[in-house]
């Protein structure tokens, strides 16, 4: 196309440039008037709505006060609740990273038939119904004697049986194991750029299995580990199904709180205002992190 | 290339194994013949599938799923192939801002979508009804839509359009009979893959859905709330049962790890 502009005369470049402009809009504008109507007006009104009074007898109260965002600055509740968040958040990124990535560089180093088939076995249950998956782990964590406590304690690793459901352990496995599908992949892509000429080159050269790692491999799939982790972090921030049947009705994270107060408490500012405190954190840690890696690896990105 | 060591390849299985213990797990208690939870170690039966049908809740779950998913994705590719092929096609003021806009549904976390959604249906008194989870299921699987049939747009040979406009062709035929067929396998993929996100998706819906409106992950999350029985097990064994099914088809019909690479990932 932009070679038959440039050889047009200048006047049919233009008439070309804004017919493609027109076309482009024409084209685009039912998609964006749905999403001006249905996602940014939606996002709009609950940030509104977190600063409407609520009271438990007069409902919702439609003026501009700062109650909510007061009470979660200042009630220890909240704090305690997205430190908890976020604890729950980076434990499970550590984890998916620690054991994903190797797991990637296994996988990218297997022939092609058993690469497609463990790829589909890793990524697949990507696809699965979260609550399936959550659902399998509550059934393997029982209660005392559940399966994989029995299986701890048999290979001697532990001596008396380990809490998993309603605790924090419980929710960071069954989070680990959602997420780390989205950690392999990301790893995995970051594989495929990479020549394992350089590998070979280091060994030729001399280097151990360890030195090839830690001084070849590990530098160039670093930018695909961060980026990995910082999906792994945000979606494990809000997840809710996993919390929400690990955890129990006692120990809350944000969504599940932003859950309560919407379908429970029926204090829709106060769910609004966690929900919108939520989405800022994680949008501010998603670009900070994001401009971070950018700068920190931008040989591998140019 | 170097191969895996026996170490490697230790790690390998037990990272394999704990990835599908608990999916097989769900499976293999489904089939237990006990009226509690248990692994069946005396004999399979279907007798908890059978169940399913005594239990309405489920059935209707299902079919509210099942319609919202193929409506929801079938709707947004009608929003998304336009879009699709200006963005692939032309270079204008905006292009990367609306991209940006499009793909935003990915970056949102489900929790504040089902608030926000919430919050507008009841004001504009669309609350619990099915054509208000329709519009917000639109909105939140457009993405994939919208990605698979760019990714396809964009790779398109269009010397056959213009050979097709050489011949006369213009407008809705050069679409019908030429752009579309070149860019289906994206748009079906683009489908298949919205449709697994509608089925499966639980934290916005559980914001929206009423009573008669419920899907079948509300009304399993709910039920799991209450009780853990084989019941559960059993509903959980065949919605994976469907998934794998429409998995292993998108496999062998577009790549696996085309249709998820950079899922929930819309920076690339």
């Amino acid at each position: 196309m932009s070679a038959a502009i440039d050889t047009a005369p200048a006047n049919v470049a233009v008439t070309a440039d804004t017919r493609e402009a027109r076309a482009a809009w024409a084209l685009t504008a039912p998609a964006m008037m749905l999403f001006i109507g249905v996602l940014v007006i939606p996002l709009a009104m609950t940030v509104m709505l977190s600063f409407h009074d609520w009271g438990q007898y007069k409902g919702i109260e439609t003026v501009f006060i700062l109650k909510n965002w007061h009470e979660i600055a200042t009630d220890p509740y909240y704090a305690e609740m997205f430190w908890r968040t976020f604890r729950i958040a980076l434990l499970t990124t550590l984890i998916t990273a620690v054991l994903g990535a190797p797991e990637a560089y296994i996988l990218n180093r297997m022939s092609g038939r058993w690469k497609s088939l463990f790829l589909l076995v890793i990524l697949g249950p990507l696809l699965i119904s979260v609550v399936a998956r959550t659902l399998g782990w509550a059934l393997l964590f029982g209660g005392n004697n559940g399966l994989v406590n029995k299986l701890l304690m048999s290979l001697g690793l532990i001596g008396s049986p380990l809490r998993f459901m309603f605790t924090e352990t419980g929710m960071v496995v069954a989070l680990a194991h959602v997420m780390m599908p989205f950690m392999v992949l990301s790893v995995w892509a970051a594989l495929q750029r990479v020549d394992p000429q350089i590998e070979n080159a280091a060994l030729s050269l001399g280097a151990g299995p360890l030195t090839i790692i830690r001084r070849i491999v590990l530098p160039q799939i670093m930018p695909g580990v961060l980026s990995g982790a910082i999906i792994v972090f945000s979606l494990a921030a809000s997840a809710f199904a996993t919390p929400a049947i690990i955890g129990g009705r006692r120990l809350k994270v944000a969504a599940t709180l932003a859950y309560d107060e919407f379908l429970n408490t029926l204090n829709w500012p106060l769910g609004a205002a966690v929900a919108v405190l939520l989405l800022v954190a994680l949008v501010l840690i998603v670009v900070g992190s994001n401009a971070l890696i950018e700068r920190r690896y931008a040989e591998v990105f140019r | 290339m170097r191969t895996n060591g026996p170490l490697a390849l230790i790690f390998h299985s037990i990272f394999v194994v704990i990835m599908l213990a608990p999916i097989v797990v769900v499976c293999l208690v489904a089939f237990t013949p006990e009226g509690y939870l248990s692994l069946p170690t005396n004999g399979f039966s279907l007798r908890w599938f059978r169940a399913i049908a005594n239990y309405p809740e489920f059935v209707h779950a299902f079919w509210v799923s099942l319609g919202l998913g193929a409506l929801s994705s079938f709707v947004a590719l009608l929003f998304a192939v336009p879009a699709a092929l200006a963005i692939a096609r032309y270079r204008f003021r905006g292009r990367d801002t609306l991209a940006a806009l499009f793909l935003s549904p990915l970056m949102i976390p489900h929790v504040v979508l089902g608030i926000a959604f919430l919050r507008f249906f009841t004001a504009i008194g669309m609350g619990g009804t099915f054509a208000g989870l329709l519009v917000a299921h639109v909105v939140v699987v457009f993405p994939f839509a919208l990605r698979l049939t760019l990714a396809a747009a964009t790779g398109m040979n269009r010397s056959v359009e213009m050979a097709a406009i050489s011949l006369g062709a213009g407008g809705w035929t050069l679409f019908r009979r030429v752009t579309l067929p070149l860019i289906l396998p994206g748009v079906i993929s683009g489908w298949a893959l919205a449709f697994i996100q509608s089925f499966d998706d639980l934290t916005m819906t559980v914001f929206l859905a009423a009573p008669g409106t419920e899907t079948l992950p509300v009304r399993m999350f709910l039920y799991i709330q209450d009780n853990i029985d084989p019941l559960v097990t059993s509903v959980s064994a065949s919605v994976i049962a469907i998934t794998m099914t429409a998995l292993i088809l998108l496999d062998r019909f577009y790549g696996l790890d085309r249709v998820l690479a950079g899922k929930g990932d819309p920076g690339r």
